[in-house]
């Protein structure tokens, strides 16, 4: 902002006091320690990087189970390696996201962590990564879908991938088994399930969308279900009209499921969904594999489910899974990484977390996602993991999310909005896809 | 300024100022105006001049001329709710916390029983941050979860505080009027334990009634602890961000032009001058009332 106002901006005459010399050299000391201190600040985040064998780097795994899980996958990388040690900033996950632009301009760290599609590929188009396509070729394990999502615009691959965690529309297995329910595999038999379930007195399926992106899992699903993954790749784009018909069926497929999502959904969490979703209030829910798995208590991990997004359009099936997948990357501002030793390092590390074997011991302290490597070992994984292999390794085509895979801002001052407005105002699909199509081609318009 | 007599503006020049004073002077004048102008002016200017351009933060900065402000106001669905929540919050502040805070301070004053609990009490909330009352506001508001929706009790069809659109406005004015009401009261307290009480007991011999003793004495005397609770409603007003952020990132009927500011330029948008032009409709907002109550301070001085 321009300019901020405080209470101790009133000027002298209107508290009746003249400002004294004190005062005003107290404002001046008050005023020089302002301006020294971010730049005090900055130069503490300068990592060390002689040595050539410590490796910095950025994590955005905040939350306490990743944190520990992360934890333990660099140690078991310094056990192995002579001599090379990472050293781990972990900062907020909100805060390392909006902070993610002048992170890597400023003084990034050597490796961090992010995500992959256009997400990644922004930031490979404006030079701020490393070419890591020599690393790819010594890669093993990975799928061809998980190197078109690893590689920029420019046919380089920029992302080593860890793991991922795929959408799919989340229930318990007791209550499911208790009321004779079925997984539907068509939207008429997911409508009738949910007529089911309203008529039972649960809410059918679980909903939110306070945070702003959660809502956004069943747009695509229902996009892809409807238009296929080559449509909602060009929607995501820009290069596909908002207002066109196919848009506006997405909307009005949505609008049909509303009256069976839980009411108000612009003022709940995505933890309160998932929460009514264990209490057994609701029947079922869109979301990512974490996020049920976060809110539901270990004992009862067992009972939680999935089955796949069902089928709108039978020419497209079930063909497209949504599984954002997350990585590591080198940055190319890192100063350390000048030296051909630390760079040597730092992609040593990443080779080692491409390994099947490094992969395991991340997963081991968190289950909730799933290994992209084909060699990691799924024998210790659980019913729901394996299951999500399953999903993911038969889909034809593996969209990332909406916000993953369009631009940052975009995502975050159009779509955030406009699908709470329809959230709140179903019925002006119109007016909504109007807004968003004048927005975004301002937006798209401008480099 | 006239403490510098007629007799003594005829010697002027260096002697009357020695070396030592001019550094003084230089170095205590000086440092100030720098700052100031590093801090305020400088990024001041800095947006109204980024706010001609399209630049994401890492590229090279494109001259767009008037676009950014084409596109704010025709094209940006947010705008024009965000200014008028900005609006309302300065009316609700100004035209029913800021009269409320008056009213408990002169009940207060008046030596109500357990005055001293009430005065703890109604100027706690002031001492916690925004972000922390917005917080509060959650626990209470929120719907499945909520304080609120428990005592109401109804479980059919709760009402969604805040996340209805049209309702979620008032109940975060309402949190915010709780912590605004505290302060203003406590500076009217202040004001009204200076108001000389012979002035009272004069009107009440010249038969004012109790009404009219306030209105017309005990309220024009308290005229610079209006001014003071005038600017500091505008700032509140014009600056309100934490509350709505800590709520729902001001979206969804929580816009105000703070949020867009923040949305625009922080995080990963980075639609720098774009969120650089919201920031100089802001500036010219709060300037509007900076020039009316400047005008009336300088009128009020030659007044004196």
């Amino acid at each position: 902002m321009a300019h901020s106002y405080d209470r101790s901006d009133l000027p002298g005459s209107v508290t009746g006091h003249r400002m004294s010399r004190r005062t005003l050299l107290r404002g001046a000391a008050v005023g020089a320690g302002a301006v020294a201190l971010p730049a005090l600040l900055t130069a503490c985040g300068g990592g060390p990087g002689g040595d050539g064998k410590t490796i910095t780097l950025g994590s955005n795994a905040s939350d306490p189970i990743p944190k520990k899980a992360f934890s333990d996958a660099f140690k078991a990388y310094a056990g192995q390696s002579d001599g090379r040690k990472v050293n781990v900033n972990t900062v907020d996950h909100n805060t390392f996201q909006e902070n993610i632009n002048r992170y890597l301009q400023g003084k990034p760290d050597d490796v961090f962590m992010w995500f992959a599609g256009y997400r990644m590929q922004f930031f490979a188009k404006k030079g701020l990564l490393y070419d890591i396509s020599d690393n790819w070729e010594g890669y093993e394990g990975f799928s061809d879908a998980l190197k078109a999502q690893s590689t920029g615009e420019d046919g380089k691959q920029y992302l080593t991938p860890y793991y991922y965690y795929p959408w799919a529309v989340f229930h318990r297995k007791s209550l499911f088994a208790e009321r004779g329910y079925q997984a539907p595999r068509t939207l008429d038999e997911y409508v009738a399930l949910a007529k089911q379930m309203k008529k039972d007195k649960l809410d059918p399926i679980a909903f939110c969308d306070k945070d702003g992106w959660p809502a956004m899992g069943t747009f695509d699903y229902i996009n892809m279900r409807t238009n296929g993954y080559e449509f909602h790749k060009s929607l995501m784009a820009g290069e596909e009209a908002w207002t066109a018909k196919r848009v506006r069926e997405v909307f009005d497929t949505w609008r049909r499921l509303l009256p069976y999502c839980q009411q108000g959904a612009n003022g709940r969490t995505w933890q309160e969904a998932a929460t009514s979703l264990q209490k057994r209030d609701a029947g079922m829910a869109v979301f990512g594999l974490p996020h049920p798995g976060a809110q539901f208590p270990k004992a009862e991990q067992d009972d939680l489910d999935f089955f796949p997004f069902p089928v709108i359009n039978p020419e497209h099936g079930q063909d497209a899974v949504e599984a954002p997948i997350d990585g590591f990357l080198l940055a190319k501002k890192s100063k350390s990484l000048k030296n051909e030793k630390s760079l040597e390092s730092a992609k040593d590390l990443l080779k080692w977390l491409a390994t099947g074997k490094a992969e395991d011991i991340y997963l081991k302290s968190d289950p909730n996602n799933v290994a992209v490597n084909d060699r990691a070992d799924t024998s210790q994984y659980s019913a729901i993991q394996k299951k999500a292999v399953e999903l993911v390794s038969g889909a034809k085509q593996i969209s990332q999310f909406l916000d993953r895979d369009t631009r940052p801002d975009f995502a975050s001052t159009v779509m955030i909005q406009a699908i709470q407005k329809f959230i709140s105002s179903p019925n002006d699909v119109d007016g909504l896809v109007n807004d968003i199509e004048r927005q975004k081609k301002t937006i798209f318009a401008s480099d | 300024m006239s403490f510098i007599s007629g007799r003594r503006t005829g010697r002027r020049g260096s002697r009357r100022f020695t070396r030592r004073d001019l550094v003084v002077l230089g170095a205590l004048l000086g440092i100030p105006v720098l700052l100031d102008i590093a801090i305020v002016w400088g990024p001041t200017l800095a947006s109204v001049v980024l706010s001609f351009t399209s630049w994401d933060g890492i590229g090279d900065i494109e001259w767009v001329g008037t676009r950014n402000y084409t596109n704010l106001f025709t094209n940006y669905p947010q705008f024009w709710p965000a200014a008028r929540h900005n609006l309302l919050w300065l009316a609700f502040l100004g035209l029913v916390a800021t009269p409320f805070g008056l009213l408990l301070a002169v009940l207060i004053d008046k030596g109500v029983r357990f005055s001293r609990f009430y005065q703890s009490t109604l100027y706690m909330p002031v001492v916690l941050s925004l972000a922390v009352v917005g917080f509060i506001a959650q626990l209470v508001f929120s719907r499945d979860q909520g304080a609120l929706n428990a005592i109401v009790g109804d479980t059919a069809s709760p009402t969604d505080w805040l996340g209805d659109p049209d309702l979620n406005i008032w109940m975060v004015l309402l949190a915010a009027a709780w912590r605004h009401t505290g302060y203003v009261m406590i500076l009217y307290l202040a004001g009204l334990k200076a108001v000389d009480t012979s002035l009272k007991e004069a009107a009440a011999i010249d038969g004012a009634s109790e009404t009219q003793t306030f209105f017309r004495i005990v309220f024009p005397t308290l005229r610079p602890v209006n001014v003071i609770v005038g600017v500091i409603t505008v700032i509140e007003s014009l600056r309100a961000f934490d509350i709505v952020y800590a709520v729902n990132h001001g979206r969804n009927g929580l816009e105000l032009l703070s949020v867009l500011v923040t949305d625009n330029i922080i995080g990963e948008a980075s639609r720098i001058g774009f969120g650089s032009a919201i920031a100089v409709v802001l500036l010219v907002v709060s300037l509007g009332f900076v020039v009316t109550y400047l005008v009336q301070e300088i009128r009020g001085e030659k007044d004196r």
